[in-house]
């Protein structure tokens, strides 16, 4: 199981991507792993200014559904077009082509509580 | 909580990579690889669920047809040797005890087949029926079932034994020789709507025959397939499952098996049903398709277009073969129809939904 470097995660198993002040937003690999196939990623957030850690969303799996928890505080510019109709990417490529929002951060130094990659395993007991 | 059982191949199901979930007193594999992946091969191929933690009595002497009858809502007089009916054991509160399957091997033996979470229960109750002293005995322990399905699932099975499947018709079953395996009983059911055969063995030979299966399937893409593509299977069939669709409080006859309710005969707490069935019943259990993007989960609120609750979701997934939501639940008659709209509160939103006539994938 992958968990790239340069991202931090959360203890409810998202990750973001922070460029400048623009984040990208998905599930660990860890997290799909457990949820199986996702067949729907529910976001009607978009253009919303949420807090840290306020629900974004709804990611469907065949068994269940999750919440969706913004990792940092900002307004939701977009979800991912790709998952509408290839919602499995985030399956098959949670860091990549999997990726669910595009975010525009308020506060990019609030990343810095998130987890690093060795922490998020030691969490998930990986 | 009472500890976790496992079915004997549980070994088996951990090399094969299964993800373990606890489902009725079990750890059952609910996925070996995908969901989505092992639905399609049942669907197209074959796949084999192990299923050993359904429960099976067996009922045996002259008393035992009597018994049945009383306790069950089907007519198993109908029966004939070789021959499976689906009835439910019917409760003094107008509820639903268990469903299950019964089979006649012979005129004074009959097997039930009962679902795991319902073992204790169904056996006391039948046994506080048992006023004529039919000999019982509780099999679940010591036999497995594998449920081989698919269209490939005959052509796998028939490599392995000289029984002749294709005269083995639906719901009804053989007891021969299985991969060399004696005494293996196969019975043309499932609960998949997509064909093959379940087939009970004694447990030190299951993974024989497990292994067996699996060569013999090779040419046809078998695979293992867990609980979460079972769900989505039997509900895109409109079957019901005991503890969400039914229970100790459903009506039978709202749930819809007025078709295997007999009033010909008598059994318990038919006077009340019968008083049901002509008073004329209040609600139904329905099967809805969405027509707005959402996926209903069981307990999801069902309502009315101004947000009024009408009922709730007993089922629902996303339809592997449909590609959309479907879901069952009780409504009140006048939303029973067939194309009648419903909304599903998803979240926050009420999103669109309209009734459909079972078995949604045809």
């Amino acid at each position: 199981m992958e968990f790239p470097e340069e991202l931090k995660y959360t203890k409810d198993h998202e990750w973001v991507r922070l460029e400048g002040d623009v984040a990208l937003v998905g599930i660990t690999d860890h997290a799909q792993h457990e949820l199986g196939d996702i067949v729907y990623v529910d976001v009607n957030t978009i253009g919303q200014t949420l807090a840290q850690n306020e629900v974004f969303g709804s990611v469907e799996a065949v068994k269940t559904v999750s919440d969706l928890y913004l990792p940092i505080a900002g307004e939701v510019l977009e979800i991912n077009p790709e998952l509408d109709s290839n919602p499995e990417l985030v399956n098959t490529d949670p860091y990549g082509q999997g990726w669910m929002i595009r975010v525009q951060v308020s506060e990019p130094s609030e990343a810095d509580a998130l987890m690093s990659a060795d922490e998020y395993k030691q969490f998930i007991g990986a | 909580m009472a500890e976790m059982k496992t079915v004997p191949l549980h070994e088996l199901h951990q090399s094969l990579g299964a993800k373990i979930v606890p489902f009725a007193g079990f750890e059952m594999p609910v996925r070996y690889t995908s969901d989505l992946e092992e639905h399609h091969t049942v669907r197209q191929g074959v796949g084999v669920f192990d299923v050993s933690h359904m429960g099976e009595f067996v009922l045996r002497g002259p008393g035992a047809l009597e018994l049945i009858q009383r306790v069950s809502a089907n007519d198993a007089s109908l029966l004939y040797d070789g021959k499976v009916q689906y009835s439910y054991l019917p409760n003094h509160q107008g509820g639903v005890v268990d469903d299950l399957l019964v089979y006649r091997s012979h005129a004074s033996e009959y097997y039930l087949v009962v679902n795991a979470s319902n073992i204790e229960k169904d056996w006391n109750w039948i046994m506080s029926h048992n006023t004529d002293g039919v000999e019982m005995e509780n099999l679940s322990d010591r036999l497995c079932l594998l449920a081989v399905q698919g269209p490939k699932a005959l052509a796998t099975i028939q490599k392995l034994t000289d029984l002749d499947l294709t005269n083995i018709e639906y719901y009804s079953f053989r007891t021969g020789t299985v991969a060399g395996i004696d005494d293996v009983i196969v019975s043309a059911t499932g609960y998949t709507g997509a064909g093959g055969f379940e087939l009970y063995v004694k447990n030190e030979k299951a993974r024989a025959l497990w292994e067996a299966i699996f060569e013999a399937g090779a040419e046809f893409g078998i695979k293992p397939v867990g609980l979460g593509a079972r769900d989505t299977l039997r509900l895109e069939m409109g079957y019901c499952l005991y503890g969400n669709d039914i229970d100790d409080t459903t009506s039978p006859l709202e749930a819809g098996l007025g078709w295997v309710t007999k009033f010909t005969k008598d059994f318990v707490n038919a006077e009340q049903l019968k008083a049901q069935k002509e008073a004329g019943l209040q609600r139904k259990l329905v099967g809805f398709e969405m027509i707005d993007r959402g996926i209903p989960r069981s307990h999801y609120t069902l309502t009315d277009a101004e947000g009024n609750a009408i009922g709730e979701v007993t089922s629902g997934t996303q339809s592997p073969t449909l590609q959309k939501g479907i879901g069952m639940g009780y409504v009140p008659l006048a939303y029973s129809k067939p194309g009648t709209e419903l909304y599903v509160k998803v979240r926050d939103r009420l999103l669109k939904a309209q009734v459909v006539k079972l078995p949604f994938v045809k």
